[in-house]
């Protein structure tokens, strides 16, 4: 397995308007392995997920993928990125006139010239690896959230990817076809060394699959390492987050009065 | 003091931005038409939806229309002798006024709304996002074989909206009112000519670029400056969608009307 870096993210900082939401990430993305992303709600890993994927603009010089600057990158440059990749988004975004099939097969239409049948069949191999192949014919609509889940990680994977990121892969799934989702992201690392980039908050999920784990909270990382080392660390904030314990409730009594009261309340 | 300056600076701002988002989108759906996927088919099934769909509702509209037309026509040209020029009256409001601006009207609430509400729930489900992550240009996939359609469809339709407004009328003025069967259609015939049928048709087209144009615009960016994508944004889009491509398609009639006349 290659220990070399894919992906280098240095100093990045992400806004929306005027509000900022990550500060001064740096870490870096092993080729071939697994690197789950995790922390609570509202930490900034979807806002990590979109800059990965392109989906929002990065400044330059602050995500290097294979010696290449995300930030400079042109339309054209950053189509071809999109062709390395593949994404598997929290609800499968399915593409609800299209089939299970259609969907699957949309990015061998657009970018290949291959047979329809042929097309087809290749389709259905995806779908027949998260187990979906008899439901080839189905709609969305027909589908329950799991099923488009992997419907959805079936279509990431038919153009066999260099990269696979994947936002939340076990939410709204049971314990069995989360476990199921688990065993395929290590067989694709192991058997296709592809890198894959997980961002959950699914503490056992994430400890199964990982090679490298990154802790974020408040938009920054608050721990970068091995499943062992995360374990080991000292970080309150890092060993609350895996011990799974609740914030404690503080209550500010001036604030709280001031919302409850507004004016009323500074006229006492 | 300073902040109603900031807010107009601010608003005003916005304003600038959102033009120009508007521009580039629409340049982005022309720079489509020659940009992967194949655009036959998609184009085809819009034209189904777009036209097809909308023959029954704007050949009801149409209908009874003329009939309107005829009827009111009728009774106000009795009163100078003219009821002969019924024809004319009828055949010069529908062709040049009634029959690309209602069948543009019913586009915008009928085909409009679903565009703007289907591209919407796209954008609030990440559906685009995964578009643009399996490098298909959007805009391509999207918007540009609506374009296409409804450029196709649009002046049918409002030909399609002539023709039955002027059987409408017929029936009316001639059959129910008792006006002259051959007068109605010599003055209809000799009123109505190729820059009456033109200025109607380059209407038609004009309309057709401008609701597509909106309605595509405001479901693609749905949600997208208040950074939140739920059921709401996509209603007040389509709403939106609605309302400003027909006062696009009013205030451009206008223009046209008064530059060909």
């Amino acid at each position: 397995m290659s220990s070399e870096n894919l992906i280098d993210i240095r100093g990045l900082n992400s806004f929306y308007d005027h509000r900022q939401v990550l500060f001064d990430i740096s870490f870096a993305i092993p080729k071939q392995q697994v690197t789950v992303i995790m922390g609570v709600s509202g930490c900034g890993k979807t806002t990590l997920f979109r800059h990965l994927t392109g989906l929002k603009k990065t400044e330059a010089k602050q995500i290097v993928v294979d010696g290449q600057d995300l930030g400079t990158f042109s339309e054209a440059q950053l189509m071809q990125y999109r062709r390395r990749i593949g994404v598997l988004f929290q609800s499968g975004a399915l593409f609800n006139s299209l089939s299970l099939a259609e969907n699957i097969s949309m990015p061998l239409k657009v970018h290949t010239k291959l047979a329809e049948e042929t097309i087809r069949i290749m389709a259905l191999m995806k779908l027949n690896m998260v187990g979906l192949a008899e439901f080839c014919d189905y709609m969305p609509s027909q589908m329950s959230g799991g099923m488009k889940k992997r419907a959805g990680l079936a279509r990431a994977l038919i153009m066999d990817p260099e990269m696979l990121f994947v936002d939340e892969p076990s939410s709204g799934l049971d314990p069995i076809t989360a476990a199921g989702l688990d065993r395929l992201i290590l067989n694709l690392k192991d058997a296709r060394g592809m890198t894959v980039v997980v961002v959950t908050h699914e503490l056992e999920s994430a400890f199964k699959i990982a090679d490298l784990i990154v802790v974020m909270d408040n938009g920054k990382v608050m721990a970068a390492g091995r499943p062992e080392e995360i374990l080991e660390n000292k970080d309150p904030r890092v060993q609350q987050f895996l011990n799974r314990e609740a914030d404690p409730h503080k209550i500010h009594m001036d604030a709280y009065y001031e919302r409850l009261l507004g004016d009323t309340w500074r006229s006492f | 003091m300073v902040n109603p300056i900031q807010a107009l600076g601010a608003f005003t701002l916005r304003q600038v931005f959102s033009a120009g988002r508007l521009g580039m989108f629409f340049i982005y759906t022309i720079r489509g038409i020659i940009r992967p996927p194949g655009k036959f088919w998609p184009t085809v099934k819009q034209i189904e939806f777009i036209g097809t769909k909308s023959f029954l509702v704007i050949g009801f509209t149409a209908a009874f229309t003329g009939m309107v037309l005829a009827l009111n026509g009728y009774y106000e040209l009795t009163k100078f002798g003219s009821e002969g020029w019924l024809g004319s009256a009828v055949g010069v409001s529908l062709v040049r006024e009634l029959g690309p601006v209602l069948s543009a009207l019913i586009l915008t609430g009928r085909a409009g709304s679903a565009m703007a509400a289907e591209i919407g729930i796209m954008r609030i489900e990440e559906q685009i996002d995964a578009l643009e992550c399996m490098a298909i240009d959007p805009y391509s996939y999207l918007t540009t074989p609506r374009f296409l359609a409804s450029i196709i469809a649009l002046p049918l339709l409002a030909c399609f909206c002539d023709v039955i407004g002027i059987i409408g009328g017929y029936a009316i003025g001639v059959g129910l009112l008792g006006a002259n069967g051959g007068a109605f259609w010599y003055s209809l015939t000799t009123s109505v000519d190729w820059s009456d049928l033109s200025m109607g048709l380059v209407k038609s087209v004009c309309f057709s670029v401008l609701i597509v144009w909106v309605c595509t615009y405001k479901g693609f960016y749905a949600g997208v400056d208040e950074g939140s994508f739920g059921p709401e944004q996509v209603g007040r889009a389509t709403t939106d969608a609605v309302v400003a491509s027909s006062i696009a398609v009013l205030i451009s009639d206008y223009v046209i009307t008064s530059i060909m006349l």
